[in-house]
């Protein structure tokens, strides 16, 4: 996909199975939205296959339209309606839709049924937006940073909805810059970076995390420091506030061997810490990396 | 799609009604302005010179400022309300489901016709009522059809005028700058015949001046037959089709300020 001389993404190559959910990250500027609106038939392409439910979405009639929900990143409520209302006019549009009531009973804005879209706070648009989405009842809905702006609390609920999605057996295809997001609710995870994907997989293997080093930190008391285990003391590196760091690929056994050590040595060693690398920084490290030589 | 722009036209109207902006501009302004304008101007047996003889000055606003309603309704509320629809993306929302751009663009246009045709309704009563602006039973047709392709034709540049604006703001005053002066040189505010020569001239190339011109032809006590002017309404229906070509090639669903 070009803009002028800028090409927005590159060699993207993705493939999201029926019933997944599907999350595309990455920052702001990546390519992310120029992606979705490509596979959404807003955005036509410069080049490579696209194929949504069996069809190019570029030429894609109203018969696709039907299968498809779509949750744009910015889309204000409908002047003039209220909540019921919009779903009553978009229910209308499609085919098979679902019951008007039950839709929005699903997100969580039955008390707020009578209420005008433009009332309604920011969280309560975002989920009329998801209602409006799911009212035709389609087989893939599209997510565009579905919680960006939103307080703790809005996204928890945002969230809950979307998981609920999953039971309904959709398939939901998220873009979100938030780790914590794709973490929650996600099988799958892309992460996009300058226009390519520098990592897929789910969030506990993206970037290879399951084989990334676990850190475990504690403070040692400088006279004990001698009394170590042979197999220990070499991977002792010094950490931040004069704790010391093991990096291990096998956690367990270094764990069981420095417990054995300090019980011996009557230490409690309080601050003892045990991390596993996070989602974010695997993310971090991905998307600080020229894309092509990043881990796979 | 005729069902589906019929659902579009239901709710659109509905929202129309719940807009106090538009209900002030839309219904209220034409109506101002009618009992203002034949209260002021009218009376005492003033009366205004047009074509074939003199009429009261009251009659002679009752035509004008139908075609100011019309114009009100269908082009003015049209591109304010379209350019904030797409701006804030409630447009683009639309075009990701199944509903053809046909009906989308047929439900609004059928709510700016109805529209259009209730305030004509209110103000020809008024004139009736309060200004003895009669039409005849054998010019009422040609007045009718007037009023549609009025309507239609503003709808058409309405949706060729959003297309050009990029920004929701300034959706209200473009539009009445471009239609204030053409009120004044048009025969709306003023009859045509205070006007210097070229001002008329002027007029006489935009759509106002011709629509004002076959509605008072309708009012005009000295058109003979039907009173269908066909050389008015064919600038009018002219100008709407101008208005087909630039909306078909320019205008967008999505939103064009970032």
């Amino acid at each position: 996909m070009r803009y002028g001389s800028h090409e927005a993404v590159k060699g993207i190559d993705l493939d999201v199975s029926h019933g997944e959910i599907f999350a595309f990250l990455g920052p702001n500027g990546a390519g992310k939205t120029t992606t979705v609106e490509i596979l959404e038939g807003f955005r036509r392409r410069s080049g490579g296959d696209v194929c949504v439910l069996d069809e190019d979405p570029a030429s894609a009639g109203s018969a696709w339209r039907d299968r498809i929900g779509v949750v744009l990143q910015d889309s204000a409520p409908e002047p003039g309606l209220s909540v019921r209302e919009c779903l009553e006019l978009y229910a209308g549009y499609y085919r098979t839709p679902r019951d008007v009531d039950e839709t929005i009973e699903l997100v969580g804005l039955t008390a707020r049924a009578g209420a005008m879209g433009t009332e309604l706070s920011g969280g309560q648009r975002r989920r009329l937006d998801v209602a409006l989405a799911l009212i035709g009842d389609p087989d893939l809905i599209f997510l565009d940073e579905p919680t960006t702006g939103f307080d703790p609390s809005a996204r928890r609920a945002t969230w809950q909805v979307i998981a609920g999605l999953r039971h309904l057996g959709k398939t939901i295809f998220l873009t979100t810059h938030f780790m914590d997001e794709a973490e929650f609710l996600a099988d799958r995870i892309a992460v996009l970076a300058a226009g390519s994907i520098v990592a897929e997989g789910t969030a506990k293997t993206l970037g290879g995390r399951d084989h990334l080093a676990t850190t475990i930190s504690f403070t040692l008391p400088r006279a004990a420091k001698a009394t170590l285990p042979k197999g220990l003391r070499p991977l002792i590196e010094s950490g931040t506030n004069g704790t010391s760091v093991i990096r291990s690929e096998s956690p367990l056994v270094h764990l069981q061997m420095l417990s054995h050590w300090a019980l011996e040595q009557g230490l409690e060693l309080a601050d003892i810490d045990v991390r596993r690398p996070s989602l974010e920084d695997v993310y971090l490290s991905l998307t600080a990396q020229q894309p092509g030589k990043g881990k796979r | 799609m005729i069902g589906l722009s019929m659902h579009e036209f239901r709710y659109n109207l509905r929202a129309f009604l719940r807009n106090s902006q538009s209900r002030f501009f839309t219904l209220a302004l034409p109506v101002l302005f009618l009992v203002i304008f034949a209260s002021v101007f009218g009376g005492h047996g003033s009366t205004t010179e047009i074509n074939g003889g003199r009429i009261d000055t009251s009659v002679f606003y009752v035509p004008g400022i139908i075609a100011l309603g019309i114009i009100s309704a269908s082009f003015i509320n049209l591109v304010i309300s379209i350019t904030a629809q797409r701006e804030s993306g409630v447009l683009k929302r639309r075009r990701a489901t199944p509903i053809p751009a046909s009906s989308v663009i047929a439900g609004r246009v059928l709510t700016s016709v109805v529209v259009a045709l209730s305030i004509t309704a209110v103000l020809l009563a008024i004139g009736w009522g309060f200004f003895h602006a009669h039409v005849p039973a054998r010019t009422a047709p040609a007045l009718a059809v007037t009023v549609i392709v009025g309507a239609a034709t503003f709808c058409c540049l309405g949706y060729a005028v959003a297309s050009l604006i990029s920004d929701s703001d300034s959706a209200q005053p473009i539009t009445q700058s471009i239609m204030l002066p053409l009120y004044f040189i048009s025969g709306v505010f003023v009859t045509t015949s205070v006007l210097p020569r070229w001002l008329v001239d002027v007029a006489a190339v935009f759509p106002v001046r011709h629509l004002a011109a076959a509605l008072l032809a309708a009012y005009n006590p000295h058109t003979t037959g039907a009173g269908f002017a066909w050389s008015d309404l064919l600038v009018v229906a002219a100008w709407g089709l101008g208005g087909v070509l630039i909306a078909v090639n320019r205008f967008s669903w999505q939103p064009r300020s970032h």
